[in-house]
C-alpha cells in the first residue's frame, strides 16, 4: 500500500518533470530566451510534487499509530478500563491489535472485538485519507507550479535553493543524531535516577539487576550500586590496554624506522585485516580458543582460572586494538620531520637511541592521543566481552575471575523483556549515559593532547 | 645557545680515543641496543600476525565440518492413506519416515530401542520429506528414495568432531592417580587394583554393638584427605569403588577390636580408575550417545553404505533451527541485505549531500563548526549507544517495529554517516580546483559545476569510502542486538523489511550461545561466510580505488 503509494509519487513528479519541461520549451519561440534550462524548470515541478507529499506520508505514518491507539483508548467502555494502569492499558491495545489481525485466541470479550473492529475501520480511514491528501498534494503542486513557468521564471535558482535546504537538512542529522542520542540518554537516565538514588548508583558497591517484573518470580532483590561494573570495565580495558599498546606501538616502530618499503607494504594489510575482523568473531575466537587454552594453561601451573575471566576478554580485546595502536603510532612517528631524523644520525646516533630519544619523545602527544582513543574504545567495546566477559559484577581485581563491563550490562539487561518503566531496563540507559560521557571525555581529551602538545617543527 | 654558555671560560679540551677497547666496547653496546628494538619491532609485527594466522585457522578448522552434511538414504512409501492427495501438508510424515528408517532394523523391536533408534535421525527428518513431496505431489503413492539428515551427534561423529570414547577421568584425577603410583600405595589383588589405605576407624561412626550398621564412608574420605590434603572431595571422590566401605565394613564387623584403631587396608579403587593403573588410561563411551547399542547401530549403517556425506546446500538456503543439522544461514543474509540496502540508501543520499555542503557550500561559521565537532565525535561513539538511540526514539518514541531490518538499517546508517561524509569530502578535496574554475569560467552556475564535473570526478573516491563503511555496518552486532535484530526466524517466508529478522553477526552470536555441539561449527562457518562477503566487500573497495584512481 506505501509502497505503491511512493510509486505514485514518483510517477507524477516524473510526469511534472516532463511536463515542466515541455511547458518551458514550448512557451518560447528560441530556447535561449529561456532564463534557465528546460531541465531546471522540470526539476522545480518534480520537487514541489515529490518533496512535501513524501514528507507528509513519512509523517502521517509516524504518528497514525499513536493517534488511533488513543483514539482507541477513549472509545473503549470506561467501565472496562477503569483503574487499570498503563501497562494493563497497553495489553489491551496489544490484544485489540491481534484481534483486528485476524489472530484470536480463545474468546475475547465483545468490547474487544467491537474495538478491533473500530480499529481496523480508522485503519482503513486513515490510510485512505493519506493516500487521498499525498495524491491532493502532488495534484495542487503540479497545477500550482506548472502555472508558473514561464520563459522568464528563474527555475535555476528555485531548484539550486531547494538543493541547498536538502544538503543542509543532511548536514543536520549529524547533530539531530548526537542530540537525540543525549536527550534518549538523559530521559531515561533520570528516570531512572527518580527511581534509584543517584549516590546508590555511583557509590554503591551492590550491582544486583535482575529483579522482578512478574509478582511470582523469584529473583536478586535489586540493587543498583554500579561500581563493581566500573571497576570490571577499567580492569578489561587496562589489560587490553597492557596487550595493545606495547605490540602496537612496536610494530609502528619497526614499520616506521626498521622495515624496507616493500616489507612495510605487505605487512600493513596485514594489520588491516586485524582492525577489519567484525568483534562478534573477536568474542567467538575468545569463547572457543583463548579462554579454554588459558584454563588449561593455569591448570597445568596450578591456576584456577575462571572461564570467562577478565584475562581472556582483555586480551582478545587487546589483540582488536594492535592495529588501531599501530596505525595511529605510526601516523604520529612518521610525522616527525625528518630533519630531526637526520639531525640526530649527524650527531652519531644510532638508529635505537634516534627512536628512544628524538623520535618517541617528538610524537608522544600523537601516540598519547592514539593511546587515549584505543582506550575509549575498549571501554566501549561490546561484542567481545559480552561472550567471553562475565554477566554477575564481582567486586576483584584479579584478572583470573569474571568481571562484568557496562556494555555488558546494556546488553544484558536490554535483550528479552524491556519495559520502560523497570529500573531495571533504566539502569541500562544510565549505564549508557556513563558510557557516553566517558568515551566523549577521552576523545576529547585525546584530540586536546594532539593539539596542545603537538610541537610544532616549521 | 644561551648567553651563559658563551660567556663560560673554555674547559680544558679532552682528546678521546675512539679506537680504545672501551670505546669500542660502548659503540658495540649501543649498536646491541639497536639490534634489540629492531628485533622487539620484529617481534610484535610476528606476534600480530601469529594471532592472526591462529585466529583464522581455528575458525576453518572448526568451521569446515559444517560445510558438510551426514545424510542417511531412505527408502520412502509415501503411503497415501497417511498422506492425502487433496491436502499433502497435514500428512503423517513422522511415521513415514520412522518407519522407513526401522525397515533398516527389523531386529530392533522394543519401544525403548526404538526411541533410542529413532534418535540417529534428525528430528527435522520429517519436515525435510514433507517439504519435498510438497513440491512434489506426484510421488504420493510411490516408492522414492530420499536422503535426511543424520541428527547432530551422529553428525559429528561422522565428521570425527566428536569420538566415540571419552576419557572418564578429569586432568586433575589422572594426576591424583600418578601420585597414588608414585608413593606405591597401589597393589594388584585379584587382578584388581586395590589403594592400601590407613583407615582410622571412628568410634563415633561405629558402634561396637551394631558394627554392620556403622558409617564408613566418611572414614574413607577422611583417609584419602590425608593423602591428597589440598585436593578438592568432587575430584577425590571417585577414586575407590563405591563397595570400598562394604570392604571396611567386613574387616570392622569381622574384627570389632578394630574400632578406635588405625588399621592399613587394601581397598578396591574405582572401575575407571582400575583402567587407568592397568592399561594406562581409561575410557568410556562417549555420553552423549546415550546407550552404547546405538554405535553398533550407527556402524551397521556405515557399513551398508546408506551414510553419505554430502556438500551442505542446507546452511545457504534453509532458515534458522533449534536442530543445529538443519540450521542455515538464509535468514541472516536476507536480514542483513535489507538492513544493509535501507543502511546504505539512507546514507549514501544523506553523507553525500552533506558532504558537499560542508566542503563546498557552507560558511564558515559556528553552526559549521558545530556539525563538523559532531561529525567527528560521532565516528567515536561506542556502537552499543547507537542502538540504545535506536530502542529509545526509532522504537520507543515512533514506535516502528521491533527487530526489523527498517530499523535496524536506520540504526546502521547513522553510524556509517560520519564514514560517508569524511570519505566524500576527502574525495571531493582531491578535485583539483582548476576543473572547477574551468567550469564556472564556462558559464556553469556552482552547483552545476559540483553536479557536473566534481562529483563525477570524486565518485570513486565516494563508493570506495560507502563500500567501507557499509563492511563495518555489515560486522557491526550490539546495536542490532539492542533493537531485537536476532530474532529466531525458522521459516524463509517471514521475511520482509518490516518483518521480525536475523542479522549474520546477530545470528552468530545466537548459535555461538546455543549449547549443541553442532553449534560450534556452524558458528565457525557462519563467521567464515561473514569473512567472505568482508572480504568481497572490501575487494571491491580497494579494486575501485586502484583502477578509477587519479591523480591530477
Amino acid at each position: 500500500m506505501v509502497g505503491y503509494l511512493f510509486l505514485a509519487i514518483a510517477i507524477i513528479s516524473l510526469a511534472g518533470f516532463y511536463a515542466g519541461r515541455s511547458k518551458a520549451q514550448t512557451s518560447v519561440g528560441k530556447l535561449s530566451e529561456l532564463h534557465s534550462l528546460p531541465n531546471f524548470h522540470g526539476g522545480f515541478i518534480a520537487a514541489w510534487i515529490g518533496i512535501p507529499s513524501i514528507i507528509v506520508v513519512l509523517l502521517w505514518l509516524l504518528f497514525q499509530g499513536t493517534v488511533i491507539d488513543n483514539l482507541l483508548l477513549s472509545s473503549l467502555p470506561a467501565d472496562k478500563v477503569e483503574g487499570m494502569d498503563q501497562a494493563q492499558l497497553s495489553l489491551v491495545l496489544s490484544e485489540v491489535r491481534s484481534v483486528a489481525a485476524g489472530n484470536i485466541f480463545g474468546d475475547p470479550e465483545p468490547h474487544i472485538i467491537a474495538a478491533a473492529e473500530r480499529y481496523n475501520s480508522w485503519y482503513s480511514i486513515s490510510r485512505w485519507s493519506m493516500v487521498a491528501v499525498a495524491l491532493a498534494m502532488c495534484l495542487i503542486a503540479l497545477l500550482f507550479t506548472r502555472s508558473k513557468i514561464s520563459g522568464r521564471f528563474r527555475a535555476r535558482h528555485r531548484v539550486e535553493r531547494i538543493m541547498d535546504g536538502i544538503m543542509v537538512v543532511c548536514s543536520v542529522i549529524a547533530i539531530l543524531t548526537t542530540f537525540g542520542i543525549v536527550v534518549s540518554l538523559l530521559v531515561e537516565a533520570l528516570r531512572f535516577f527518580d527511581l534509584v538514588s543517584p549516590l546508590e548508583f555511583f557509590f554503591g558497591l551492590n550491582w544486583e539487576p535482575q529483579i522482578a517484573i512478574r509478582a511470582d518470580q523469584v529473583t536478586g532483590g535489586g540493587a543498583f550500586g554500579a561500581i563493581p561494573v566500573f571497576i570490571g570495565t577499567l580492569q578489561i580495558a587496562f589489560l587490553a590496554m597492557s596487550v595493545a599498546t606495547p605490540l602496537g606501538l612496536f610494530s609502528a616502530i619497526y614499520l616506521t624506522e626498521y622495515s624496507g618499503p616493500r616489507f612495510r607494504k605487505a605487512i600493513k594489510p596485514v594489520l588491516e585485516i586485524l582492525a577489519g575482523i567484525p568483534t562478534v568473531v573477536y568474542g567467538f575466537f575468545a569463547v572457543l580458543v583463548v579462554a579454554p587454552s588459558m584454563r588449561e594453561f593455569g591448570a597445568t601451573i596450578g591456576l584456577d582460572i575462571a572461564p570467562n575471566s577478565a584475562l581472556a576478554a582483555g586480551a582478545v580485546m587487546g589483540i582488536m586494538l594492535i592495529p588501531f595502536v599501530s596505525s595511529l603510532s605510526d601516523d604520529a612517528i612518521s610525522s616527525v620531520p625528518d630533519a630531526m631524523r637526520h639531525g640526530s644520525y649527524g650527531l652519531g646516533a644510532t638508529k635505537g637511541e634516534t627512536i628512544i630519544k628524538v623520535l618517541l619523545p617528538a610524537a608522544l602527544p600523537g601516540i598519547m592521543g592514539g593511546i587515549l582513543l584505543a582506550t575509549s574504545r575498549a571501554i566501549g567495546e561490546t561484542m567481545i566481552v559480552v561472550m567471553a566477559a562475565g554477566i554477575i559484577a564481582t567486586l576483584t581485581m584479579n584478572p583470573l575471575e569474571p568481571v562484568t563491563t557496562v556494555t555488558v550490562q546494556i546488553v544484558t539487561l536490554l535483550i528479552g523483556d524491556t519495559e520502560f518503566d523497570n529500573p531495571k531496563t533504566l539502569a541500562a540507559f544510565a549505564l549508557g549515559l556513563v558510557l557516553f560521557v566517558v568515551t566523549l571525555m577521552l576523545n576529547i581529551l585525546a584530540q586536546r593532547v594532539v593539539r596542545k602538545y603537538r610541537e610544532r617543527y616549521e | 645557545m644561551s648567553d651563559t654558555a658563551l660567556h663560560s671560560p673554555p674547559g680544558p679540551i679532552r682528546s678521546h680515543d675512539w679506537g680504545s677497547a672501551s670505546a669500542r666496547k660502548r659503540v658495540k653496546r649501543r649498536y646491541m641496543h639497536d639490534r634489540i628494538l629492531q628485533w622487539v619491532g620484529l617481534g610484535s609485527i610476528g606476534t600480530g600476525v601469529v594471532l592472526l594466522l591462529i585466529l583464522l585457522s581455528s575458525l576453518v578448522s572448526t568451521g569446515l565440518p559444517a560445510f558438510q552434511t551426514t545424510k542417511v538414504a531412505l527408502d520412502l512409501f509415501i503411503d497415501p492413506s497417511l498422506v492425502s492427495r487433496e491436502d499433502p501438508g497435514k500428512g503423517n510424515f513422522r511415521k513415514i519416515t520412522r518407519d522407513a528408517f526401522a525397515k533398516y532394523f527389523p531386529d530392533v523391536t522394543s519401544r525403548s530401542d526404538k526411541r533410542q533408534l529413532y534418535k540417529i535421525m534428525s528430528s527435522g527428518a520429517p519436515f525435510n520429506v514433507r517439504k519435498h513431496i510438497l513440491k512434489n505431489p506426484e510421488l504420493i503413492g510411490q516408492n522414492i528414495s530420499y536422503a535426511v539428515p543424520l541428527s547432530d551427534p551422529y553428525d559429528q561423529l561422522h565428521k570425527g568432531v566428536i569420538p566415540r570414547q571419552i576419557e572418564a577421568l578429569s586432568r586433575g584425577q589422572q594426576q591424583l592417580g600418578e601420585q597414588l603410583k608414585q608413593r606405591r600405595l597401589l597393589s594388584l589383588e585379584d587382578g584388581k587394583t586395590a589403594a592400601n589405605l590407613t583407615i582410622f576407624i571412628n568410634p563415633e561412626l561405629v558402634n561396637a554393638e551394631d558394627p554392620a550398621g556403622g558409617d564408613f564412608a566418611p572414614m574413607l574420605a577422611e583417609a584419602i584427605r590425608a593423602i591428597f590434603p589440598r585436593a578438592s572431595p568432587t575430584i577425590t571422590r571417585d577414586i575407590l569403588a563405591p563397595d570400598a566401605a562394604d570392604t571396611v565394613k567386613q574387616t570392622v564387623v569381622e574384627a570389632p577390636a578394630l574400632i578406635g584403631k588405625t588399621l592399613q587396608l587394601k581397598v578396591p579403587v574405582s572401575q575407571n580408575f582400575d583402567n587407568l593403573f592397568r592399561t594406562g588410561e581409561a575410557m568410556i563411551d562417549n555420553p552423549r550417545f546415550g546407550d552404547p547399542k546405538v554405535f553398533a547401530w550407527y556402524d551397521s549403517l556405515a557399513e551398508r553404505n546408506l551414510l553419505q556425506s554430502n556438500f551442505s546446500i542446507e546452511l545457504f538456503t534453509n532458515a534458522d533451527s533449534r536442530f543445529p543439522e538443519q540450521a542455515g544461514l538464509l535468514g541472516a543474509i536476507a536480514g542483513s541485505f535489507f538492513s544493509l540496502v535501507v543502511c546504505f540508501l539512507l546514507s549514501f543520499v544523506a553523507g553525500i549531500a552533506a558532504a558537499i555542503y560542508l566542503e563546498e557550500f557552507a560558511p564558515k561559521n559556528k553552526f559549521t563548526d558545530l556539525i563538523e565537532v559532531n561529525i567527528n565525535n560521532l565516528a567515536a561513539v561506542p556502537s552499543v549507544v547507537f542502538g540504545l538511540l535506536g530502542l529509545a526514539v526509532f522504537l520507543g518514541t515512533f514506535g516502528m517495529p521491533r527487530s526489523s531490518p527498517l530499523v535496524g538499517g536506520m540504526v546502521l546508517s547513522l553510524m556509517t554517516l560520519p564514514t560517508i561524509i569524511i570519505a566524500t569530502r576527502a574525495a571531493l578535496q582531491a578535485v583539483p580546483p582548476s576543473i572547477r574554475e574551468a567550469a564556472l569560467g564556462v558559464g556553469a552556475s556552482r552547483h552545476q559545476v559540483i553536479t557536473h564535473h566534481v562529483l563525477p570526478l570524486a565518485m570513486p573516491g565516494i563508493l570506495t569510502g560507502t563500500i567501507i563503511g557499509l563492511a563495518q555496518a555489515l560486522g557491526e552486532t550490539a546495536p542490532l542486538l539492542l533493537i531485537g535484530m536476532n530474532a529466531f526466524i525458522p521459516s524463509i517466508e517471514s521475511i520482509g523489511i518490516l518483518e521480525p529478522a536475523t542479522a549474520l553477526p546477530t545470528q552468530i552470536f545466537s548459535w555461538a550461545d546455543s549449547p549443541e555441539r553442532g553449534f560450534v561449527s556452524r558458528t565457525s562457518a557462519a563467521i567464515l561466510i561473514l569473512l567472505g562477503f568482508l572480504f568481497i566487500m572490501n575487494a571491491t573497495a580497494i579494486y575501485l580505488r586502484q583502477k578509477f584512481e587519479r591523480r591530477w
